[in-house]
């Protein structure tokens, strides 16, 4: 339990840094863009608006700085992050709507990606110096091609040259969202292209994290024992496999966030209604409380993701419990 | 031990290859540029020919000059942030290691801290509260770049420090009375090089796909031209769509092909720190001509394990690692 008590409280630290940085960023930025904006922006809101933008970015207040740093932590509790300038509604509604997609769409890619990589670094550890090793440069050039580009790509060749998949948007235009397998199909039909896009980017990294460890774990002594008895030669490799993988889940948490950071692109390419959108779009628009409070929500996010893969590594490694017995 | 000794594996050969080309493409790109990037002299939407070899844009601007002239923008940002990033996690890493108790307790949290929020999200805001002169400046947006990825590199270095500091020719260092600074510098850090360098490298690796990645969202100034302006603008002008490959492809492939080269080169790394992926990157010929079996075979290179703790002593000699 004690190495889950260390993660909870490295994220707990983290959370306050995050918010920290989201409080302090626009209020020690030179030359204030927020003030522009709201120069810019006059006539077309209501001084309502403006008066709540100046009060989250302590903008003209006579407060000192811990004050605001309190009121600020005041209005997160209460679940306000402001409100959107360019959507003029609450920051909290227009991602609550956002989210779901986000955490769908990169859920799934990386328990596939992870899946996928893991097996065939498995194979590829196994059967090193074969003529499978050519894989990895491919993979490799996969992982060094920026996601929107590859997504492009992806979209262009796939979608549109050959029409193997339905492209832009999460579900046809045709169907009404709902609990029924109409509508499921059409999600997972659109979901397609952008989820192969994110695995054939992330994909390397786990392949060869568990090729290394496949070739390390194959010349330890269990190994050739379990070869000695005679085990079959799938059973040799699922026993050698157990104990490689345990490296790449405990490295999970760590690749969450990298994979994140590219998948929010792959949503603006597909047009794919979540979050990495909307934050492409805020920044278009300059729209400062909707890109912070997206911001906030990714972190937060990506770290109870985090913690839910340390919670699977504490269950499948029994050492991080005999530790704590100790 | 020394760096120079890097496998010379296929593999190592086409990354040192590529990024060759593309580093002497960073210095002599923007000469060989037979245009200016920016000028529109030309018929727009032109498909590749003998005098555009990459076409025209939408506004009459050479395709190919933009890829050579755009090489320097990309790569110097690159390595502004792979060198200062480098430099943090040496700092970080290596303190945080070789002196222990509250400062790697300290060090180590901020590091973790940085691994765990995520690095373009945190990269928009920053960026998106700059003002366009700083949008402008490669090494601004370099600096801000290292900013978030020198985490990484600090928590290799920390582990590799911990491992080194307490070997036999460190212990005799520190007995024989040298400062902690000489300890760190002469003893620690040439042993470190291998891992340094494969966190460098991997900093670049991930400096690019970030500026890339901000100028394509339109958070760096359009007006400089690197690989991923390009991409804006091709995207902004929906060339990709309109079938107009020859704008948005050649900058991707670029920026894939560098990474490519900069991973291989890692991969040597790694079969140098781990000589058992080295045997493992042979080509068959390779193993017939040093005789080592050509098909890998089980439990053929030895392993290294800690010799069994003697019953009574804590001496820590007793449990260091020996190689059979």
């Amino acid at each position: 339990m004690r190495m889950l008590a260390r993660r909870l409280s490295l994220y707990l630290v983290t959370a306050w840094v995050a918010i920290t940085v989201n409080f302090l960023l626009p209020r020690l930025m030179p030359g204030n863009p927020v003030q522009t904006l709201i120069g810019k922006m006059t006539g077309q809101i209501t001084t309502q608006q403006i008066q709540a933008i100046k009060l989250s970015f302590g903008i003209g207040l006579n407060q000192g700085l811990w004050s605001q740093y309190v009121g600020y932590w005041h209005q997160l509790f209460l679940g306000n992050l402001g409100t959107s300038i360019t959507l003029s509604s609450p920051v909290s509604t227009v991602l609550k709507s956002a989210v779901p997609w986000t955490v769908g769409l990169i859920g799934v890619s990386t328990v596939l990606s992870f899946l996928v990589g893991t097996f065939s670094g498995a194979l590829l550890g196994w059967f090193r110096g074969s003529r499978l090793d050519s894989v990895i440069p491919i993979a490799t050039f996969f992982q060094a091609a920026p996601y929107f580009f590859l997504g492009t790509v992806v979209l262009l060749v796939f979608g549109s040259d050959l029409h193997w998949f339905p492209v832009l948007g999460a579900y046809s235009q045709t169907v009404t969202p709902g609990w029924h397998w109409n509508f499921i199909f059409s999600l997972v039909r659109y979901g397609e292209l952008p989820v192969l896009t994110i695995v054939l980017s992330s994909v390397a990294g786990w392949m060869l994290g568990m090729r290394n460890m496949m070739i390390t774990m194959v010349a330890e002594d269990f190994v050739l024992m379990a070869v000695a008895k005679g085990l079959p030669r799938r059973k040799v490799i699922m026993h050698a496999a157990r104990n490689a993988v345990l490296p790449s889940v405990a490295n999970l948490s760590l690749a969450i966030g990298l994979v994140v950071s590219g998948a929010l692109l792959v949503e603006l390419v597909f047009n794919y209604p979540g979050v990495g959108n909307l934050l492409l779009q805020a920044v278009l628009d300059e729209d400062y409380p909707l890109i912070q409070g997206i911001f906030l929500v990714i972190t937060m996010t990506v770290l109870a993701a985090n913690l839910l893969a340390d919670i699977f590594y504490f269950i499948l490694d029994p050492r991080t419990r005999t530790e704590a017995a100790v | 031990m020394s760096a120079v000794r890097l496998p010379r594996s296929p593999k190592v050969l086409v990354g040192v290859g590529i990024v060759a080309f593309f580093t002497l493409l960073t210095v002599i790109g923007p000469w060989l540029a037979p245009d200016n990037p920016s000028v529109t002299d030309f018929i727009p939407n032109l498909a590749p020919s003998a005098h555009h070899w990459l076409g025209t844009t939408a506004l009459g601007q050479d395709i190919f000059s933009q890829l050579l002239v755009g090489a320097r923008a990309t790569m110097i940002v690159a390595i502004v942030a792979g060198v200062v990033a480098t430099i943090l996690s040496v700092t970080v890493g290596v303190a945080a290691g070789y002196l222990g108790g509250k400062t790697d307790d300290g060090l180590t949290l901020m590091s973790n801290v940085f691994l765990a929020i995520p690095g373009l999200p945190l990269l928009i805001v920053i960026d998106s509260y700059l003002p366009p002169s700083g949008r402008s400046n490669s090494f601004a947006i370099g600096l801000i770049i290292s900013l978030t990825g020198w985490a990484w590199g600090a928590r290799v270095l920390r582990a590799q420090t911990m491992s080194l500091r307490n070997r036999d020719f460190v212990e005799a260092a520190r007995i024989i009375g040298e400062s902690r600074r000489r300890v760190m510098l002469f003893e620690i850090a040439p042993n470190l090089l291998p891992v340094l360098a494969s966190s460098f490298l991997f900093t670049t690796l991930y400096s690019i796909g970030a500026y890339v990645t901000l100028a394509y969202v339109g958070l760096t100034s359009t007006a400089v031209w690197n690989w991923g302006t390009m991409m804006y603008w091709a995207q902004a002008n929906n060339a990709p769509l309109a079938g107009q490959w020859y704008w948005f492809v050649p900058p991707g492939i670029c920026i894939a092909l560098i990474g490519t080269g900069l991973a291989l080169l890692n991969f040597g790394i790694d079969e140098f720190i781990n000589p058992r992926l080295r045997s493992a990157g042979l080509s068959s010929k390779v193993r017939r001509a040093t005789g080592l079996p050509r098909r890998p075979r089980l439990g053929f290179t030895p392993v290294a394990r800690p010799a069994p703790r003697a019953m009574t002593g804590t001496n820590p000699a007793s449990t260091r690692v020996g190689v059979q």
